[in-house]
């Protein structure tokens, strides 16, 4: 079998290397994978895997549920997004909470569910919550530019989605854990391409591979982290070649850049990241909810003894919290991390909370 | 095109005409008394089971509403091991669902009931003004009787029980899933609604030492199992390669970003049986067509108590909970 000879290998990488090593993987879809194929039941126990804050529902900023649900309150709106932000606690609610009390919230598979709700319901106004990587950002891009084909009137986009390198980077910056490889996220980078990631090499001296999600790719990604650690060649290298290319989808990041633009972003246990975050074009202004809506709502405070923000940062593991499934809970999140189901909290509780 | 008014569930002569000309011809009532009575079930211990259907949309992909509340309710009654009898059917249709929908969930109900060998011999409706409604809610109760020495609990399982599951897993989820989003495979992922009496019926003639069983249905394989194994105190350990996930249900679950295990079934059973008869049930519910996919995937311990363990294909081990709420599709 061929993940038995990646094991063995991985086992030889490690003696050689002869330290504790510590890998982060930068998306949550990994942390989940990590989980359910047992990854940390087969590799030597001096890998350590920390999860890095790598889902897009979990960082969005509190105050930006808030406002959404304010939004979708106002008469005639219905705000529509991806079914995991439903459980995402504002400062008062989460979506699923404002839903049962009667504000109008529906959950669709794209963004395209919207906009064709929008075209077959023209006395009501459409408000798609967009959140996620570079990943989903080409979809909505493209369904503005169906939107402004079609001269759609009432459909609007609240956009809250984040870049990954300016995350990493901020990452990195602030020094505060010893990351000795990253496993960067398969998905985002068949968008990107590894070009934006190249800093991590040059820069920061930190090995990284993009790498798939099964369970071979992963256990692939590690390897060839392990031999660039031992080889002391720090490279930004793809694992998933099956679906990454160097350049990424060149068509992709051009819609993107069509209509949006970065801006300093707010992540929910985080902070402010400078430049991390997409926000339409002056020029589209009239798609844009924050524009049209006008909502005044004051900052929401993160609520006290999460320990999110260092879940994130890769300082601490979720059950080094002490909310940790007892206060927090994926039924009654109250951090970042337990919010989707790929927080790396609710990975935690699913799959791991009686862990070795 | 007809519709059900309001009228429809007066009591009135426009609610005797749609019991008369559609209902009671379909289900074989013979009278229309307020109570069927009924024969047959004096011997022997009592089944008796509930349960309300309100799936959208209600035609998906290899069934409807209708035959799903026969055959769940059939199956809930064989799960305890008990021989389904008598069903009856309550309806809630709200004000404007078309005339010819409701022929074809009925005509299929009373199908899906000569197919199960049950009859239904009582019913209501009711109208509610539209807005209060989804076109279609239906309740069904079924009692089935069950023979002396047959006692399927959970509190039965004992160490070194094996695990058998019936058939694939996810394809009545995914079904309906794919038919809410317009999302299309290739072959196409129909439900597996099936009524599960006579393979129940085929495993209780091999043996009595079925010691729990439960068909899967929301919350998936997951859920039913870990409910197993905190009913009876015990560990459940299976193994995911001898899971069968189709290839429809794998692609859609990578799609949407599910986990196949949490997905529902309709037509599938999962048994804890003793190891010396295993073998032997084995080899006679891969005969029954229903059954033909039937393997052992896994094995009852003693700790850790109340806990569900899965070999991954690569050889690592994790926990398998319950999920909080719905499965939500995942953006990335």
């Amino acid at each position: 079998m061929k993940d038995k000879r990646i094991q063995k290998k991985i086992k030889g990488l490690t003696d050689s290397i002869g330290k504790p090593v510590k890998l982060m993987e930068v998306c949550g879809t990994h942390t989940v994978a990590i989980f359910k194929h047992g990854i940390r039941d087969v590799i030597p126990k001096e890998i350590s895997l920390l999860s890095g804050p790598g889902c897009p529902v979990c960082v969005t900023a509190i105050k930006d549920v808030d406002v959404a649900i304010a939004i979708s309150k106002m008469n005639g709106n219905i705000l529509s997004t991806f079914g995991d932000m439903m459980r995402v606690p504002g400062s008062k609610q989460s979506f699923f909470h404002a839903q049962a009390e009667g504000a109008n919230i529906m959950i669709v598979y794209s963004p395209m569910d919207a906009l064709k709700f929008a075209q077959e319901n023209r006395d009501r106004k459409v408000i798609f919550f967009a959140t996620g990587f570079e990943t989903t950002s080409p979809s909505i891009a493209g369904t503005l530019y169906e939107a402004q084909k079609a001269g759609a009137q009432n459909f609007y986009i609240y956009s809250t989605h984040k870049l990954v390198p300016p995350a990493l980077k901020a990452l990195l910056d602030s020094g505060e854990v010893r990351i000795d490889g990253l496993i960067l996220p398969g998905h985002v980078c068949t968008i990107t391409g590894c070009r934006p990631y190249d800093f991590l090499a040059s820069d920061y001296k930190v090995p990284s591979v993009i790498t798939g999600f099964g369970a071979e790719d992963i256990l692939q990604g590690i390897m060839m982290l392990l031999e660039q650690i031992a080889s002391n060649r720090p490279s930004v290298e793809i694992q998933y070649k099956r679906a990454v290319r160097e350049e990424g989808n060149p068509k992709a990041v051009s819609l993107i850049n069509e209509y949006f633009e970065p801006c300093d972003a707010n992540w929910r246990g985080l902070g402010s990241i400078p430049q991390s975050g997409l926000k339409l074009k002056d020029k589209y202004s009239r798609w844009d909810a924050t524009k049209q809506f006008d909502i005044d709502i004051p900052d929401a405070q993160e609520p006290k003894a999460c320990q999110c923000g260092f879940v994130l940062r890769g300082i601490k593991i979720p059950t080094d919290c002490p909310l940790f499934g007892k206060t927090c809970t994926p039924e009654r999140p109250i951090g970042a991390c337990m919010v989707s189901s790929e927080g790396s909290c609710a990975a935690y509780f699913k799959y791991g909370r009686r862990d070795k | 095109m007809d519709r059900i008014l309001l009228g429809h569930g007066s009591g009135g002569t426009m609610m005797h005409k749609l019991i008369r000309e559609h209902f009671a011809p379909r289900f074989e009532m013979k009278s229309l008394n307020d109570s069927a009575v009924l024969e047959g079930v004096s011997k022997g211990k009592i089944a008796l089971t509930t349960d309300s259907y309100v799936v959208s949309p209600i035609f998906f992909p290899g069934g409807n509403i209708g035959e799903l509340a026969v055959y769940g309710t059939v199956n809930d009654l064989s799960m305890v091991g008990a021989k389904p009898l008598y069903i009856t059917v309550g309806f809630i249709l709200e004000e404007g669902f078309p005339l010819d929908d409701l022929k074809k969930v009925l005509s299929s109900m009373a199908d899906a009931a000569e197919k199960a060998d049950v009859k239904i011999v009582a019913g209501d409706t009711k109208v509610v003004n539209k807005g209060k409604g989804d076109g279609i809610f239906i309740n069904t109760s079924g009692i089935g009787i069950i023979k002396d020495r047959i006692d399927i609990s959970p509190s039965r399982v004992k160490i070194g029980d094996k695990v058998i599951l019936s058939g694939p897993i996810g394809n009545h989820g995914i079904s309906i899933m794919s038919e809410r989003n317009g999302l299309t495979f290739e072959p196409p992922v129909l439900s597996d609604t099936a009524p599960l009496n006579s393979l129940v019926r085929d495993m209780l003639k091999i043996t009595k030492k079925v010691h729990a069983m439960r068909d899967p249905t929301r919350g998936g394989l997951a859920t039913t199992l870990k409910e197993f194994a905190t009913d009876s105190g015990y560990c459940i350990i299976i193994e995911e390669k001898l899971i069968p996930v189709p290839s429809g249900v794998k692609g859609a679950c990578e799609l949407l970003g599910l986990d196949p295990l949490y997905v529902a079934n309709e037509g599938i059973l999962v048994a804890i049986v003793s190891p010396d008869v295993t073998e032997k049930l084995v080899k006679a519910m891969k005969k029954h067509p229903l059954g033909k996919d039937t393997r052992v995937i896994g094995e009852v311990r003693k700790a850790p108590e109340g806990m569900v363990l899965l070999k991954t294909s690569i050889g690592g081990t994790r926990i398998v909970e319950m999920l909080s709420g719905d499965q939500l599709p995942r953006i990335c």
